[in-house]
């Protein structure tokens, strides 16, 4: 007899799609490159010299991250990791354009007496943060581990999101933690991944509680007021974030992705029409005594007043962000061409998608929307793959976290919905956020791998030889 | 768990979508609107990233450009002898906007103009940076610096025009300004400056004032009456009283003086400026028939040269003594100094009144001309006859002994003109207004019309008189057309 075993689950070799990553990163480093390569000739009409170290040092972090995964997540999903790549160098390519801008160089050494270029500090968080991948794929080998966490995570979620408060505002926001010698840090970025593990955890366990144990009320499920406390306190903590925080896109954002785990977990739509009528009431309620998201929200109606009205840095910026995107055309007014450099200060940051509108156009803000759509869509994919509920949540939730957070800044950018602040990202600058997306990133390949990994093939049973087909 | 994933998968899809479409809206739909907010800076921007063209006088650019250290606009543009070049060019900054030929002919001078097109697609592929074309003026260099040093110092303007073609020769204004001194971005004090000054130096007065035309009005009134047969010869008496008492009024209408004006012929009621027979005339034609020739040389319309000529005004609902009071420039009547300059041009060129224009040609950056202005006749106010008889009444307003335009003769040349002192303010407590109109002619051509008008505030009120003030200012304009041979 030859049959070993009667699994349906076989132990064929899926394709791994290594050699088709490889070749996008490929594609996706040279992109970059010549990016870089166009800025430098638009703005000074040579080759800039930093061109080989640039090139070398992008294909030097993807080519580890590539090794790293062909070794350590063979059969990961081949896309992220060259979508992330490619949206990392375009970012470090805009961000460097926007170093060379005479008018924000000027607009810094009036504002704290010297200019710093952006790109460098950039290139070095690319780095950490291709470390911190690659730290993720050597030390997790399952993703599973990570549910033993879960009130562990919370605690240090709510740490990282609490932290803020006791440092100064910074740009009308409290979101930063001053280590001195080190910098600035943005925990929210930390805490959007690490509040996802402890959901996922949470949900895994009470998930049929709170989807069974309820009641029938006008036509909706009514949960349970203990099931329910969890969803209160998670909206009565981002809306205290809000208020002491001043941060609206943090806390839109935490709940966003509480509601879509939630509703993955119980399969009841009633989570998120309470969710819906909860975010609604606690903005409304915020807003009327907020001054700081009342001006945010003139700013949206009404791009324009502020020229003539009031001051608030915030409205102007979005106007300058609407002319920019208006300016840009079909294929915009290419690379280094531009004036998004007109917005001011958060130009390379929160904005940054600003610059790609004018300098690439609406091809290239299409293009650069649409790498995150697939993101967001292999992150989506990823989840209906992974075969345990942990992994199903964790991937819906980094993956919702992250579709939400790029709705909410582009979105904000171009005048669609009020603006808050946060990153676009790997596109923009920001060392918390590159770091905390590559992190992110890793997560999901690391669910990936496990959920299109094949089963091992099972050890020869040693029953098998005397199994005896008994024939009528 | 799969069934709300799909769900999520769409959602995460419409979020996108929404920003697609948001992309989309603000690319298409509202790109126009937001390229041509006011607050957005990308326009001027571009316009000052490059030198623009220039504006060009006998061959020679009077304006320039110079690259900055600023980090908005790379350019800015310069102007030589600006103050006596900007009642021309008008001035273009930065910040403030831009005015005249600076602000007519902005595309072609920045090259967005539609017609420099293939300059701009060869450029695109030559990968040259776009260059502004030049306007080409047709004013004359001498003729505008004897117009500017002759008002220097006063308040006032003067136009001179070619009357074969209606190129204007010299158009001054004074107080001036100089267009470099606020094209920059951080000019803010030096247009503060000029924008309170009370003398008002951005007011181009050749163009944009009116001033009651006094006397100089006089020839517009002889040409009704010749061209209405009221007077057929210039030696003939004619029927005027003294002292004239106006229609409907007890008040006589008085002449500068003790005047023979007591049917004196039209040729000698102007030379020695006889109101009381231009009043009388006035009221004889009517109103209607003044009005009709008064539109005939360009009255109550706006003149483009290209840049707007406030409309000069011939009073339309007047009774009696007002057209008398109106007939020698004086109640309602206004002209601009381009206005008086084109009637002059007209009588000169034998009736026929030649469209005024300042710009000759638009060229591209590549020397080819793009556009050219064709002289074109506007109207003929009298016959070529009854011209040549206005001519010689003119001439002997400068050349009788007894003629108020004795400054004007130039020695070589045919000299016609008229004097005008106009009574200005409430009661004519104003200082009056000193013009002076005339053309001069070489052989059978005449080269140049010109009005000359000075208000100044600062003369002695006996001294302020068309002959006086403004004749030799116009004597000099003319000199320098006849002597730069154009």
């Amino acid at each position: 007899m030859s049959i070993s075993n009667t699994t349906t689950i076989g132990a064929i070799d899926a394709p791994s799609r290594r050699n088709t990553e490889l070749l996008l990163l490929v594609f996706a480093v040279a992109v970059a490159v010549f990016a870089y390569l166009n800025v430098g000739l638009a703005l000074d009409g040579k080759v800039p010299s930093g061109v080989l170290g640039y090139a070398l040092g992008l294909a030097a972090l993807a080519g580890v991250a590539h090794l790293v995964v062909r070794k350590f997540a063979r059969y990961a999903d081949p896309l992220l990791l060259p979508l992330a790549t490619l949206l990392n160098g375009i970012g470090l390519v805009f961000i460097w354009r926007l170093d060379q801008s005479p008018r924000l160089i000027s607009l810094a050494k009036v504002a704290y007496g010297t200019f710093t270029p952006s790109a460098p500090k950039q290139m070095l968080y690319s780095a950490i943060g291709v470390a911190i991948f690659v730290v993720v794929l050597l030390f997790l080998k399952d993703h599973r581990v990570l549910q033993r966490y879960t009130y562990v995570s919370m605690v240090v979620a709510l740490i990282l999101l609490i932290a803020p408060i006791f440092f100064p505002a910074q740009f009308g926001a409290r979101i930063w933690i001053r280590i001195p010698g080190l910098g600035s840090l943005q925990p929210g970025e930390f805490a959007k991944i690490i509040i996802a593990i402890f959901f996922a955890g949470y949900l895994m366990v009470k998930r049929d509680a709170l989807a069974l144990a309820s009641r029938r009320f006008m036509g909706l499920y009514l949960p349970r007021g203990r099931d329910l406390g969890p969803i209160l306190v998670i909206w009565a903590l981002s809306i205290l974030i809000l208020v002491f925080e001043t941060d609206l896109g943090t806390s839109l954002l935490f709940f966003g992705l509480f509601v879509v785990m939630l509703y993955v977990a119980t399969e009841r739509t009633s989570w998120i029409v309470f969710g819906l009528l909860m975010s609604a009431a606690g903005a409304v309620g915020v807003a009327t005594f907020e001054p700081h998201v009342q001006s945010r929200v003139t700013a949206w109606l009404d791009p324009f007043s502020c020229y003539t009205t009031d001051k608030t840095g915030a409205c102007e910026q979005v106007g300058q962000a609407l002319m920019s995107f208006g300016s840009g055309g079909t294929l915009g007014s290419g690379l280094g061409q531009g004036n998004s450099d007109l917005i001011g200060f958060a130009a390379n940051a929160d904005f940054i998608l600003s610059t790609v509108g004018e300098e690439l156009g609406l091809a290239g803000t299409m293009a650069i929307l649409l790498v995150y759509g697939l993101i967001v869509e292999r992150g989506i994919r990823t989840a209906l793959a992974a075969r345990d509920p942990f992994g199903k949540l964790l991937a819906v939730g980094l993956t919702g976290g992250f579709a939400i957070q790029i709705f909410v800044v582009a979105g904000g950018v171009m005048g669609l919905i009020p603006l808050t602040g946060m990153t676009m990202p790997f596109l923009a600058a920001g060392g918390s956020s590159v770091i905390a997306n590559w992190a992110l990133i890793g997560l999901l390949i690391r669910i990936s791998d496990t959920a299109r990994r094949p089963a091992p093939a099972p050890a020869p049973s040693t029953d098998a030889e005397m199994t005896q087909v008994v024939r009528p | 768990m799969n069934k709300p994933l799909r769900r999520i998968a769409i959602f995460c899809g419409l979020l996108v979508l929404a920003l697609l479409v948001r992309e989309n809206w603000l690319g298409y739909v509202k790109a126009d609107s937001l390229n041509t907010n006011a607050h957005n800076q990308r326009p001027t921007i571009e316009r000052y990233s490059h030198a623009p063209g220039n504006i060009i006088v006998d061959g020679k650019p009077v304006t320039g450009a110079v690259k900055t250290d600023d980090t908005y606009f790379k350019y800015k543009q310069t102007w030589k002898d600006g103050p006596m070049w900007a009642p021309v060019t008008g001035y273009g900054s930065q910040v403030y906007g831009s005015t005249q030929l600076e602000s007519i002919d902005d595309g072609i001078l920045s090259g967005t103009d539609p017609r420099l097109f293939f300059d701009r697609t060869v450029s695109m592929f030559t990968g040259k940076n776009q260059k502004g074309g030049d306007v080409v003026t047709t004013l004359n260099a001498d003729a505008q610096k004897a117009a500017y040093d002759g008002l220097k110092g006063k308040k006032g303007a003067a136009v001179a025009i070619d009357p074969s073609t209606g190129k204007i020769l010299a158009m001054a204004s004074t107080p001036s300004y100089d267009p470099s001194t606020i094209a920059g971005r951080t000019d803010g004090t030096a247009w503060s400056n000029l924008f309170n000054d009370k003398n008002d130096p951005l007011m181009n007065r050749a163009l944009r004032q009116t001033y009651p035309p006094g006397s100089t009005f006089k020839l517009v009134t002889a040409a009704a009456a010749l061209q209405n047969g009221t007077v057929s010869d210039p030696d003939a008496k004619t029927d005027s009283p003294l002292p004239y008492i106006m229609p409907g009024t007890t008040t006589p209408l008085k002449n500068e003086g003790n005047l023979p004006c007591k049917n004196a012929t039209l040729r000698l009621a102007l030379t020695v400026s006889c109101n009381s027979v231009f009043g009388h005339l006035g009221v004889e034609l009517g109103k209607d028939k003044m009005l009709d020739e008064a539109k005939k040389f360009g009255f109550n319309s706006e003149q483009f040269i290209p840049v707007r000529a406030d409309a000069s005004e011939f009073p339309t609902d007047i009774n009696q003594s007002q057209t008398a009071l109106s007939s020698i420039g004086q109640f309602d009547t206004r002209a601009t100094p381009l206005q008086m300059a084109m009637v002059a041009s007209a009588i000169a060129n034998d009736g026929k009144l030649m469209k005024p224009y300042m710009v000759d040609e638009l060229r591209a950056p590549n020397l080819d001309v793009i556009d050219k202005t064709q002289p074109e006749q506007m109207s003929q106010p009298l016959s070529a006859g009854n011209a040549q008889k206005l001519q010689s009444m003119m001439e002997s307003v400068v050349n009788d002994p007894m003629g108020t335009g004795g400054s004007a003769k130039i020695s070589g040349a045919t000299v016609g003109g008229k004097t005008g002192t106009a009574q200005n303010g409430v009661d004519n407590k104003g200082l009056p207004y000193a013009w002076f109109v005339s053309y001069a002619k070489v052989g059978n051509s005449s080269p140049v019309a010109v009005a000359v008008v000075v208000e100044d505030g600062a003369a002695n009120r006996d001294d302020i008189s068309g002959g006086g003030l403004a004749g030799p200012i116009a004597h000099d304009v003319m000199k320098a057309v006849i002597d730069s041979g154009k």
